[in-house]
């Protein structure tokens, strides 16, 4: 998937940065299609017919009241729950079939922030499956990781225990294992949770970067603050797909109270 | 002094104990470090006690006790699964269950046996370091290069699993096998400890030297470096102890082990009670 004129690129990067990039990598990552996803906790119909499409070179986010079944549809796409019904696709096969392609940051609360490992371990973790079976590290792997470190701003912490790092510096140590990994699909749980403004920073600057690249790159947001002018696309979800598409329609009050119910419409008024 | 710890080698039976001591000591710590990280330290427990059946039926049928014990071992985790998937019950009360039913299914079996075969349940339930055969010390030397050689070839697997298992999942392991192996490698090395420490301290051995050690270092290859060589000093400890002043040796080795972890709870530079900077107190 070279590209043909890469010089015409490079002058043009500045302009078209993010269309000219998304479109020239348009035939190479497809856009992930949900159809028809039911998600069932026992009798609790979490996610119901839910069918939305998430698209290469945007950030989307998905939005919506606590419990609105957010985690799960996430976890639902990458087969961490099983679906009752419906299937995601990923252009000619199953998202599932393409999993050395995918990497997920889980929220904070589900990671042992005790575990003995260093920052320079968890983020060799993203390369376990390049490496191989029975295989050492490789000179490359190293190397990948080292810069995703740097990429995040966390190259000094490498010999750090994650335990003693802040909230902030563990989500980019998590961020910089996604990168080594070279996923082109990431999905992130929430996060900005416990996060520090820096942190925000490099985070979004980071997501912005791979959405340019031509990733898919599905964050769950729990935040209706100013952060959410991030996301170019918005999935608005309870219990189903309320609406979804470009941030700003979907963000209208009328769909907005919808999901949340009446208090959200004044903070819509105020957003607009 | 010298001689007290040289004069008893002179016997092969405590020849045959010290490599069967440092063996378990080794891989206990190793395996155990995986429970200890996974917060699964119950499970270690529920797997030693679901052995002694299986060690039971062993015997009264004349197949190799390790074998049985292994198969039975298994046969309790993999209940343990399916109780907690098929049901509201939670991990913990299926362990509870399962620990308390082969348990007593293992004692009564081994107490209808025992009149005939001159065996004693004692032995099975605290150990019996002193009283290791070379099929033993074969048996045990097998199991250990198994489980050495598992665990290296698998670190970097078993490290992201046992950290992040839905990353993990999410970027292709296979999981389900991940975790089939390392019930595997807890399965084995409670098996290849029974001689040394018994099925009810089996524990001590588990979890006591790679808590120790997690208390001084903060990367699992050198809590488990660490924790094993603990661990050989605390089964080894426990044989002396069980030669001079005639315990069962599983008692003697779990009481040296919580001995260390004592040391390290109280002066362990980053954790210590009485040792740990101030800001460190969480
Ligand atoms: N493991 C689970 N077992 C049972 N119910 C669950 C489980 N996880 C989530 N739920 C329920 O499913 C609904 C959606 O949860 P979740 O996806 O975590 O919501 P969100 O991430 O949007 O806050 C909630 O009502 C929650 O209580
Ligand atoms: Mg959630």
């Amino acid at each position: 998937m070279t590209l043909s004129m890469p010089s015409l690129q490079a002058t043009s990067a500045g302009l078209f940065r993010s269309a000219g990039a998304a479109a020239c990598r348009a035939e190479g990552i497809a856009p992930i299609q949900v159809n028809h996803l039911d998600v069932f906790y026992r009798d609790l119909h979490a996610l119901e017919d839910v069918s939305v499409a998430v698209k290469p070179g945007k950030l989307t986010g998905i939005v919506g009241p606590n419990g609105a079944g957010k985690s799960t549809l996430m976890k639902a796409m990458l087969g961490l729950i099983p679906a009752a019904q419906g299937e995601v696709s990923w252009g000619q096969t199953s998202l599932l079939a393409q999993r050395e392609r995918l990497a997920y940051l889980p929220q904070r609360a589900q990671i042992d922030w005790r575990y003995p490992a260093t920052a320079w371990d968890v983020v060799m973790m993203g390369r376990v499956r390049k490496a191989g079976w029975l295989r050492k590290f490789s000179a490359t792997s190293k190397r990948a990781a080292e810069a995703a470190l740097k990429r995040v701003g966390m190259e000094d912490f490498a010999h750090r225990p994650i335990g003693q790092l802040s909230g902030g510096q563990q989500q980019r140590i998590f961020l910089a294992r996604a990168l080594a990994q070279e996923a082109d699909v990431l999905f992130l749980d929430e996060p900005l949770t416990g996060v520090d403004k820096r942190t925000e920073a490099v985070l979004f600057d980071i997501l912005h970067e791979l959405a340019d690249e031509g990733k898919i790159v599905l964050a769950v947001h729990h935040d209706l603050g100013p952060t959410i002018k991030n996301f170019d696309e918005v999935i608005l979800l309870n219990r189903e797909v309320v609406a979804s598409g470009v941030r700003d329609e979907v963000l209208q009050s009328e769909f907005m109270q919808q999901a949340y119910g009446g208090w959200a419409t004044n903070w819509a008024a105020a957003a607009a | 002094m010298i001689n007290l710890l040289i004069e008893p080698l002179q016997f092969e039976f405590m020849q045959r104990s010290l490599i069967v001591a440092i063996l378990v000591g080794l891989i206990c710590a190793v395996v155990g470090s995986y429970l200890l990280v996974q917060r699964l330290a119950l499970l270690g427990d529920a797997i030693s006690h679901s052995v002694l059946p299986g060690l039971a039926i062993a015997y009264w049928a004349g197949i190799n006790l390790f074998v049985g014990a292994f198969l039975s071992g298994m046969l309790g985790t993999t209940i343990i699964a399916w109780i907690r998937t098929k049901s509201p019950i939670k991990e913990d009360a299926a362990m509870g269950i399962v620990l308390s039913t082969f348990f007593a299914a293992g004692v009564t079996l081994i107490t209808l046996i025992q009149k005939d075969n001159k065996i004693d349940l004692n032995h099975f339930l605290f150990g019996n370091i002193l009283g290791v055969t070379w099929g033993d010390v074969r048996d045990t030397a097998i199991i250990a290069i198994i489980v050495i050689l598992v665990v290296r070839l698998l670190y970097k697997e078993l490290l992201f699993y046992t950290f992040d298992p839905e990353g993990a999942q999410v970027a292709g392991l296979p999981v389900n096998a991940l975790n089939f192996g390392l019930m595997s490698l807890i399965s084995l090395t409670v098996v290849a400890s029974l001689k040394a420490v018994g099925v009810v301290l089996v524990l001590a051995l588990l979890i006591t030297p790679g808590a120790t050690a997690y208390l001084l270092v903060n990367r699992l290859n050198r809590v488990m470096a660490l924790g094993a060589g603990i661990g050989i000093l605390s089964s080894i400890s426990g044989m002396y102890l069980s030669y001079w002043v005639n315990v069962p040796s599983g008692p003697a080795i779990a009481l040296v082990a919580a001995g260390f972890f004592t040391l390290a709870f109280l002066f362990s530079p980053q954790y210590g009670l009485l040792t740990q900077p101030r800001s460190a107190v969480r």
